[in-house]
């Protein structure tokens, strides 16, 4: 495919009208350069250009010890900040074969589902704008406030939690932590139809979303595109069930998903998956276990030498943590596997032929986040 | 009639009397000339910084936010300040641009946008220039402004300002349809174009209620029309932040970028000025039948009250669909003109030359 893209460009007619959509453009939601090719309002092809915020973090990761790394990993997704902060943990733990506690377990899954809500609450924001529908940025940002509120009472930051240290947590939680989950629970239950009324409803927006970036379900699989995208094309990839960590044994839950592949299947996805991390967080909430917030770790933790492996389901897709260890307290090598960077590169398939207006509802249905593609 | 007090023309005309004992009559047409222009200047800048203004805390009140609170009471003077900023703001030029349409796009989008204020009735005897063709006058240099805007992004040397400018070209070109055909009603039901003429014909009940359902659908019609027309959410594709930065104006800085701002504003003014004279009957008060008492009790509010009342109510309508809806396509706002507007307003007209030839409406 790739190979292809290079011959259209190197071939490319004169006439071709080309725009650079980025890196400083507004729905890009960061710094993403699309070379977009244009017939009139159509687009012909697409090029993503990454790498304006490379910063190496994996390079990094093999100068640093894996608490450091931990830091790093907040950068990378940072609307998932807790769910790679998990991944590292976990597979730093099983690779030295800890026992954390169940109080543990449970803490993090409950972080995971509030930060997913948070993650989806910022996509709905920035979809809708996305779409001209200003208001509903405002709608979102309102209740993702009560999450903020909820990780900075209990560890002091709002965005990157660094939460997370192998073994268990950096600390206990405020005592509040329940209470305000609960009070948060029943706040939204009561907003979230909100949402429907704003947004999901409106002619114009199902006009712009339905039957917009088909994507069949050999193309997810292809590309490898994960998370609520690949769900929306009916490709079953949630980790949290096909290979469930943390308390996700202990819940009950539904993969959502959906075979229209189009933006509002994605869209619809999301919005069930928000109903669903509520479920979920009610289920948790009132059963964490007492106990311990950490497992007994060495000051200076050394993986034996192998190879480990580790996946969680973040909020946007699969994210997979490879370790390479030489016995050293820093990895030999580390690779994270990001889900947006396939997302990505899905767009050219997927988007050939619709308007510059549908390209961008492709690219927010996607809910790209951009230092996560370039790490 | 006790409404009189409220009559401008005994103010305008008491001037022109003075003016009259104190010069000839080459020099008292132009004194008033220069008068009017001097009104009208002000009474622009003022309405568009209120506008803009009024814009901010309406998307603010819709968004539970607070809007602009800091500079001056409920941040009144926020408007003035980000004027003063512009006027202040460098004026980049463009390499490869046109200078010369660069520089004259936002002087067509904005004195097109003036030249129609001429034409509108304020209050009771508070109108400019009566012209025998009013609303096609108004209609005529409101659409001319769409030759500033194609200018604007062909002159900027910038594919997306490119872009934006023909999806506004097509745009307004289209809508222009709709909102002629829509007005085109009103005016087969007065039997006159102009506007002072329109505004009579209502005193007994305003063309929307008199006008049974076709003269609804055609205010229905104007409404989403004139919303296209000036490039306003969720019609607003020319300018479309999240798509094309900012459409025709991304390359234009400091004053030249406040003219084609204020100049959207004041359309939207315009626009709903002119549907409020056509479809809600201008400054005339609103009376109901024979009810003599509530009638004269309406009569007691200013009709400069009703004109502005009424103006703003719309204004208010149109803020309320931007803040609410998302934007359309480019082929899904071309379809909705040409299949779905265009012809109801056609069957629309034959309906209301159909009824007027009857003799059914009131």
């Amino acid at each position: 495919m790739s190979e292809e893209i290079i011959k259209d460009v190197i071939v490319g007619e004169q006439e071709d009208y080309i725009i650079n959509m980025g890196p400083q453009h507004p729905s890009t939601h960061g710094v993403l350069r699309l070379e977009v090719c244009l017939k009139g309002e159509t687009v012909k092809y697409l090029i993503p250009h990454v790498g304006y915020i490379h910063r190496g973090i994996e390079k990094m990761c093999e100068a640093n010890t894996y608490q450091q790394i931990i830091h790093l990993t907040d950068r990378m997704d940072y609307l998932s900040a807790h769910m790679n902060n998990e991944a590292v943990c976990m597979v730093v733990e099983n690779a030295m074969q800890v026992k954390v506690p169940e109080r543990v377990k449970y803490i993090r899954t409950i972080l995971n589902e509030l930060n997913r809500l948070a993650s989806h609450q910022l996509w709905w924001c920035a979809f809708g704008m996305d779409l001209g529908a200003l208001t509903s940025f405002f709608y979102g940002l309102r209740d993702r406030e009560m999450i903020l509120d909820i990780f900075e009472e209990s560890f002091g930051s709002r965005l990157l939690h660094s939460f997370n240290t192998p073994g268990g947590l950096m600390h206990d939680v405020h005592p509040n932590f329940q209470n305000r989950i609960k009070e948060f629970i029943k706040y939204f239950r009561k907003k979230l139809p909100e949402y429907d009324q704003l947004l999901t409803g409106n002619v114009i927006f199902q006009n712009r979303a339905i039957g917009i970036g088909l994507m069949s379900k050999e193309t997810a699989i292809g590309y490898g595109v994960t998370g609520p995208s690949g769900r929306g094309s009916g490709f079953s990839c949630d980790v949290r069930k096909i290979a469930p960590y943390g308390a996700y044994d202990k819940v009950q839950f539904n993969e959502i998903l959906a075979t229209e592949g189009d933006v509002f299947a994605r869209y619809k996805v999301r919005m069930a998956e928000m109903w669903e991390s509520m479920n979920i967080l009610e289920q948790l909430v009132d059963n964490i276990p007492e106990g311990d917030f950490t497992a007994k770790m060495k000051p200076i933790i050394k993986l034996p030498a192998g190879e480990y492996f580790q996946r969680v389901e973040t909020a946007r897709g699969e994210l997979a943590v490879y370790v390479v260890s030489d016995g050293n307290k820093s990895p030999y090598r580390m690779k994270f596997r990001t889900p947006n960077f396939s997302n990505l590169f899905v767009m050219n398939e997927i988007s050939a032929g619709c308007k510059i207006a549908d390209l961008i509802a492709i690219s927010g249905s996607l809910d790209l986040v951009i230092p996560d593609i370039d790490r | 009639m006790s409404s009189n007090i409220f009559d401008f023309a005994t103010l305008t005309g008491s001037i022109h009397t003075w003016l009259s004992g104190m010069m000839s009559s080459g020099w008292v047409i132009f004194t008033e000339m220069v008068l009017v222009g001097l009104v009208f200047l002000l009474m622009y800048a003022l309405v568009g910084l209120f506008l803009v203004y009024l814009e901010r805390k309406v998307c603010a009140i819709m968004q539970n936010r607070v809007g602009p609170n800091r500079v001056g009471k409920w941040g009144l003077l926020q408007t003035i300040a980000d004027l003063i900023k512009l006027l202040m703001k460098e004026l980049i030029p463009i390499r490869k641009s046109d200078p010369l349409l660069f520089n004259l796009a936002p002087f067509i989008v904005i004195i097109c946008s003036f030249l129609a204020m001429a034409a509108l009735p304020y209050a009771k005897g508070l109108q400019a220039i009566d012209f025998n063709i009013g609303v096609f006058y108004v209609m005529a240099v409101s659409s001319l402004s769409v030759v500033g805007i194609l200018l604007a992004g062909w002159s900027s040397n910038s594919k997306y300002s490119l872009i934006g400018a023909m999806r506004s070209g097509a745009q307004i070109v289209s809508y222009e349809l709709s909102v002629g055909l829509s007005l085109l009603a009103i005016v087969v039901f007065s039997g006159s174009m102009q506007l002072s003429t329109i505004i009579e014909s209502q005193a007994n009940g305003w063309w929307i209620f008199k006008g049974h359902i076709p003269a609804f659908i055609s205010f229905i019609i104007f409404l989403v029309a004139s919303t296209a027309e000036i490039n306003r959410g969720p019609f607003d594709l020319a300018e479309a932040e999240s798509e094309l930065t900012a459409g025709f104006h991304t390359e234009y800085s400091g004053i030249k970028f406040a003219f084609f701002f204020l100049a959207e504003y004041m359309n939207m003014f315009i626009v709903a000025a002119l549907g409020a004279t056509v479809f809600l009957g201008g400054w005339m008060p609103f009376h109901i039948g024979n009810w003599e008492g509530f009638n004269q009790i309406m009569d007691y509010i200013p009709s400069v009250v009703w004109f502005f009342g009424k103006t703003f109510f719309l204004i208010l309508i149109i803020m309320w669909f931007k803040w609410t809806f998302p934007r359309l396509r480019i082929d899904q706002l071309l379809t909705l003109e040409w299949k779905y507007l265009l012809p109801i307003s056609l069957f629309n007209i034959v309906l209301i030359a159909f009824i007027v030839l009857m003799g059914w409406h009131f």
